[in-house]
């Protein structure tokens, strides 16, 4: 049949049951994305005769004949349209994944629509913003500006063809194959792409007797089965770090016992996506089902199914015959001795939820041998570094022979800290010597890809009222599934800077990480941080209040100050970390306070047009966060002066910056290019980078720990600055520059808000939401207050509705449409302010801020419901049924979703 | 997504073509179909090839909405303004953005019977007929109320295929008023209920959203508010899913229903509904009856 698209007449032929995305996508056209295939994000987005439509959705058949537009037909870097011009303006994306469904949408809308943009947008998804920057757009606010130097509002590099759908993300780009090759990079491997789907797990707990994959492998199109018979024993663990025994081997690639329902059993290798997810049902798997534990508690017992008995302690398993991946119990002074001298105790139990990541584009690997035999992967990682040893390692390979790349990721937020879908590409690249891609569907995002860590978190806190805190004793659980996967870090950093924050006496803390049959958990942002600073912040709160103090006072009170140590429980303070510089802690608590005490009366003004029995309250949290991971995080940059052809044409680049971290929306490269335009003296447009590619050499631990720019951005800094001297001294054109991120500072957010509660229906509703970010020198404040907002709005997702419900081990609700992220006009709009800090430990003064903003907000929210209401949420998500019988004196029911 | 199994489409032209093989379903805006996968599925008929007109007038005032009219069209729906009103709450009720609701069918929402399914609420207040094409050619009807059985259970059985759904003249000139909520702003309807007086002063409460099926609570006249509690707190079993705790929906329900009640019985200060504060300057959150 024949379509237009963009303007391009098309001869195609549909697939029946295909949809017109992919029918798009196999004829080239990338501008059109997938975040759900499901209709529920809009990301695949386009106009279809004129009327918007999500063409994963429509039946390809119903195409015939019509125009189809994207965003890229829409408009061009050189000649966008003007809500893409707008888009660019506003800043109004950060991965910009979903970006080219919301221009394409946006330019549909009609005045009355953008008068309602709640009921216009809410088809639209953006995990990364938060909205107000997408509003920001659709109103024409610009806020963003070409040539900006640090401190004023870059724009990012790659801004223009985001907008326009031009920008490669992971699967965007012709297959491999498709080009001339073979040359470096291109495959040298015979054969059109093949597709991986994984045949999975229906038991919690099996092992597997035997598995029978002739009838798929006699299936059309199939080309290999892949079982644990073919995978490599070694064992390792998906969760990526700069030191690979921080967690635990207890992962096998594919394992002859599956522990969590959905972990892969067997990898179909198929002409088509179809044919592999066709033949995976043909795969007959024999199994001996084992018994399964799905409660932290239960999981200790004596007598517990045991998920990881088999390995030994040395793998990075405190406990292997408990189900304990890791565990710490460690006290300074004496906490029972100053609760008993103080005026007050309050104890209480916090608990929180599971958590999808959501980012738009799921995770997604590309691999193919090129003609040097390397074996190379395009993916969607945040740590191609480290995959890239991991996968040598398994291999048994040089990593020479190993390159790992990102395109632009679509969104990460700890979820592309992991390896989940390069190991199987690359076991069938090299088994069939083939190009092989692996796409994860949305399900599979909820069922495989892991989850934030559910906690349950006890806390005492004691204190006299002088307003002095005398004693914090945090006991911290945590479900960390099936697998180990940052199982042992969140549970140290989830105790960490949450009790370092305050300057106490008497600590003491017990943390430990459980093993379930539950699906894995993982790196979220925050690291542990937000569940366990909902816990203390909500005790704090408390505590102030049982001793009549106020209590931001009591903060202001008991928060550490510079040069104070930065320790938990350790008696010898840490070295590595200091609290350096002025007090952004102080001055982060005096602007949200003076931020609520201004609004008091605009606010009491709404207030007063709430209905009859809505009650009123404010809250405010604090939270503090190192400003690199322990123990190391490095990385190498190199810039060299290029020789324009035409050095004349402005837009020519004249540097060439080479960095391993990974954009995916953090904005990193915008920064990376800031800072190398202001050491050498040019702007930022004049600065090329060439990023995240193993094959670049360098080195670059990952873009995880907020790291993006006080360690690539030191280095950027450092070999920019140390070019720039080079060539003024008649020099080499090409400098490199490395760094270790060994030493470390902290960085605080205070989160404000005031709510209103409705006690009847158990609604929350936002009325003022503030946040100040002790950022050190802000070198990009659109981009920072887009990160601060964007935290803040996923901490309004997990604090109000967001849930991944497990039962019996088993996903319930594994689609958007069942999961409750925030959508355009969910949130409220948070306010952003700065507080006035500089850091000796980061580029130009900055620290790191993106995980952080994160953190503060739950506990704000609960403590304002509490201060509403009279009693206090412990639960998250602060649904409205756990609101209605909290305020109505309801029991919870058991079992409740 | 694509149907992996699907080997044909067939545009259906006239009714015979209707005639199923095996494997083969229905197909109208496709909007939930090409959503999840299907297992089985192997062959469609678009039902949109037979070209029934969207919307036609019924002797009496009435109305026929095709099971295929977009649901886009409910707002613009030539109805009385009290019905007309109620078309667009109704649409704008559903977790489908605007996008959707150009595509997704009338017919469709109905027949995935869903609690929350507002096509089914919206036929259900206005006493809506079903007209269903029986396999051997004939026809039958049945109240809307009654085609929803439970949670994706209907009862038509194979082969037989949703024509339209019918509407009279004295229903869409009832007065109406509608309340949802759910867990998030904008999410899919925890509880989703229309009320509806009369002109001889009847009142018909339908209750969706918080039950497996709709239900419909009958007055002859505008009820006390004890015997309207007491009516609806045996309406249960209250629906379970993700998207509301039964003991949430129970309570919910009750608190709507007697907000339906005043405001129908044109009780003042009341008709602000749970949603009645979206006039509060960047409130979020808005429970959606008035999105």
């Amino acid at each position: 049949m024949r379509l237009t698209v963009d303007g391009q007449e098309r001869e195609v032929t549909p697939r029946a049951g295909q949809v017109l995305r992919t029918l798009l996508r196999e004829a080239g056209v990338t501008s059109v994305k997938k975040g759900c295939d499901a209709g529920d994000c809009g990301a695949c987005t386009v106009l279809l005769d004129g009327d918007p439509v999500h063409s994963c959705l429509v039946p390809a058949h119903r195409a015939e004949g019509r125009e189809v537009v994207t965003a890229a037909g829409l408009g061009s870097p050189d000649d966008p349209h003007p809500v893409q011009e707008a888009f660019l303006a506003a800043g109004g994306y950060q991965c910009g994944f979903c970006t080219a469904g919301y221009v394409v949408t946006a330019s549909a809308l009609d005045d009355a629509q953008r008068e309602d943009l709640p009921r216009a947008l809410k088809g639209n998804l953006c995990r990364c913003t938060g909205y107000r920057a997408i509003r920001d757009a659709i109103e024409g606010v610009a806020s963003t500006e070409a040539g900006a130097l640090p401190g004023r509002s870059a724009r990012p590099p790659a801004g223009a063809r985001v907008v326009t759908g031009r920008e490669e993300y992971t699967l965007d780009g012709p297959p491999p194959g498709a080009g001339a090759g073979p040359e470096p990079g291109e495959p040298r491997s015979t054969g059109g792409l093949l597709h991986l789907a994984v045949v999975t797990s229906p038991h919690a707990h099996a092992r597997i007797r035997a598995i029978d994959a002739r009838a798929a492998l006699g299936m059309p199109g199939v080309v290999a089965v892949l079982t644990h018979a073919d995978a490599p024993d070694t064992l390792y663990s998906t969760g990526r770090h700069e030191h690979r025994t921080d967690d635990p081997a207890d992962t096998r690639m594919l394992d002859d016992v599956v522990r969590f329902r959905g972990q892969r059993v067997a990898a179909v290798v198929a002409e088509s996506v179809a044919a592999a997810e066709r033949a995976r049902d043909a795969v007959v798997v024999d199994y001996e089902p084992l018994p399964a534990v799905f409660d932290v508690d239960a999981a200790r017992e004596p007598g517990a199914p045991l998920l990881h008995a088999d390995k030994p302690v040395a793998n990075g398993i405190d406990g292997p015959e408990r189900n304990v991946v890791a565990e710490w119990h460690a006290e300074r002074g004496d906490v029972a001795a100053a609760e008993a001298a103080a005026d007050a105790v309050v104890a209480g139990t916090w608990t929180t939820a599971r958590v999808s990541h959501a980012a738009l584009e799921t995770h997604a690997t590309r691999g193919w041998l090129d003609a040097e035999g390397r074996l190379v992967l395009r993916t969607s990682s945040q740590v191609p570094y480290l995959v890239r040893d991991e996968l040598a390692l398994l291999f048994d390979r040089d990593p020479a022979t190993v390159r790992v790349f990102t395109a632009r990721v679509g969104g990460g937020f700890g979820g592309k800290q992991e390896l989940l879908t390069e190991d199987l590409v690359a076991l069938a690249v090299l088994r069939t010597g083939r190009p092989v891609q692996w796409e994860f569907t949305r399900e599979e995002e909820f069922r495989r890809a892991p989850l934030r860590h559910p906690m349950r978190v006890r806390v005492r806190a004691s204190g006299t009222r002088a307003g002095v805190l005398t004693s914090l004793a945090v006991e911290q659980v945590m479900d960390t599934g099936a697998y180990g996967n940052h199982g042992r870090g969140v549970m140290y950093h989830s105790v960490h800077e949450s009790v370092a924050a305050y300057r106490c006496d008497n600590v003491r803390v017990d943390a430990c990480s459980v093993y379930t049959n539950n699906p894995p958990s993982g790196a979220f942002r925050g690291y542990g941080l937000g569940q366990v600073i909902f816990a203390i912040e909500s005790a704090i709160d408390e505590l102030a209040r049982e001793l009549g103090v106020d209590p931001v006072a009591f903060r202001r009170r008991n928060v550490i100050v510079p040069g104070d140590p930065v320790r938990v429980a350790e008696l010898e303070p840490p070295s590595d970390i200091a609290y350096e510089g002025a007090h952004g802690a102080g001055q982060c608590l005096d602007l949200v306070e003076a931020r609520l005490e201004a609004t008091a009366g605009e606010d009491a003004v709404a207030a007063e047009r709430l209905p009859e029995g809505w009650r009123v309250g404010e809250g405010v949290a604090l939270a503090m966060i190192a400003t690199i991971p322990p123990r190391g995080h490095r990385a190498t940059a190199r810039v060299r002066a290029l020789d324009p052809s035409d050095p004349d044409d402005a837009g020519a680049p004249l540097y060439e910056v080479e960095v391993g971290t990974a954009e995916f929306g953090n904005g990193s490269t915008t920064v990376h290019a800031q800072l190398a335009a202001a050491a050498l003296g040019t702007t930022p447009e004049r600065i090329r980078i060439r990023q995240s590619d193993t094959g670049l050499g360098g080195y670059d631990t990952g873009a995880y720990g907020s790291t993006g720019t006080v360690v690539a951005g030191t280095a950027v800094h450092r070999a920019a600055t140390r070019l720039a001297e080079q060539l003024a001294a008649g020099g080499a054109r090409e400098a490199e520059a490395d760094h270790d991120g060994l030493r470390r500072t902290v960085a605080f957010n205070v989160h404000g808000v005031r709510v209103a509660v409705d006690p009847a229906s158990g609604e929350v509703r936002v009325l003022r939401s503030v946040q100040a970010a002790d950022a050190g020198t802000v070198l990009n404040p659109e981009q920072l207050r887009g990160q601060v907002e964007g935290g803040a709005a996923q901490a309004f997702g997990s604090a109000l509705t967001e849930e991944v419900v497990v039962r019996d081990g088993a996903v319930v609700n594994a689609a958007f449409r069942d999961y409750r992220l925030p959508k355009f006009g969910d949130l409220p709009d948070t306010e952003v302010l700065f507080a006035d800090t500089s850091s000796g430990l980061g580029p130009l003064g900055a620290k790191s801020m993106s995980e952080a903003p994160y953190n503060p907000v739950a506990p704000a929210l609960a403590n304002a419901i509490r201060d509403a209401i009279g009693l206090r949420p412990t639960a998250l998500p602060m649904r409205r049924d756990r609101i209605w019988r909290l305020a109505n004196g309801i029991p919870e029911p058991p079992g409740v979703h | 997504m694509d149907l992996i199994e699907v080997g044909s489409v067939r545009v259906a032209r006239t009714r015979d073509d209707l005639a199923l093989g095996p494997g083969e379903h229905l197909l109208a805006g496709g909007t939930w179909l090409y959503s999840e996968p299907q297992r089985g599925v192997t062959g469609l008929v678009d039902l949109t090839g037979l070209g029934w007109d969207p919307v036609e007038s019924l002797p009496g005032g009435g109305l026929r909405l095709a099971a295929t009219c977009p649901i886009a069209r409910l707002h613009e729906l030539p109805a009385p303004p009290s019905a007309a009103a109620l078309a667009r709450e109704c649409a704008d009720a559903l977790l489908m953005s605007w996008k959707i609701q150009a595509v997704a069918t009338v017919g469709g929402n109905v027949c995935m019977a869903l609690p929350a399914g507002a096509m089914t609420a919206f036929a259900t207040a206005l006493d809506g007929e079903a007209v269903i094409w029986r396999p051997d050619g004939g026809e039958r009807r049945e109240p809307v109320a009654d085609l929803v059985r439970g949670p994706r259970t209907t009862t038509l059985r194979r082969g037989e295929v949703l024509r339209a759904i019918d509407l009279t003249g004295a229903a869409l000139g009832a007065r109406f008023a509608v309340r949802q909520l759910s867990l998030a702003p904008r999410g899919r309807s925890a509880a989703l209920l229309v009320g509806r007086r009369d002109a001889d002063g009847a009142v018909a409460l339908t209750i969706t959203g918080s039950t497996p099926r709709p239900r419909v609570l009958r007055f002859a006249s505008p009820p006390e508010p004890d015997a309207l509690a007491e009516a609806v707190a045996d309406a249960g079993p209250w629906y379970d899913d993700v998207h509301g705790a039964p003991d949430w929906r129970a309570a919910m329900t009750a608190r709507l229903a007697e907000q339906l009640r005043a405001e129908l019985a044109g009780e003042s200060g009341t008709t602000a509904g749970p949603s009645g504060a979206g006039d509060v300057p960047d409130a979020p959150g808005s429970s959606g009856a008035d999105s």
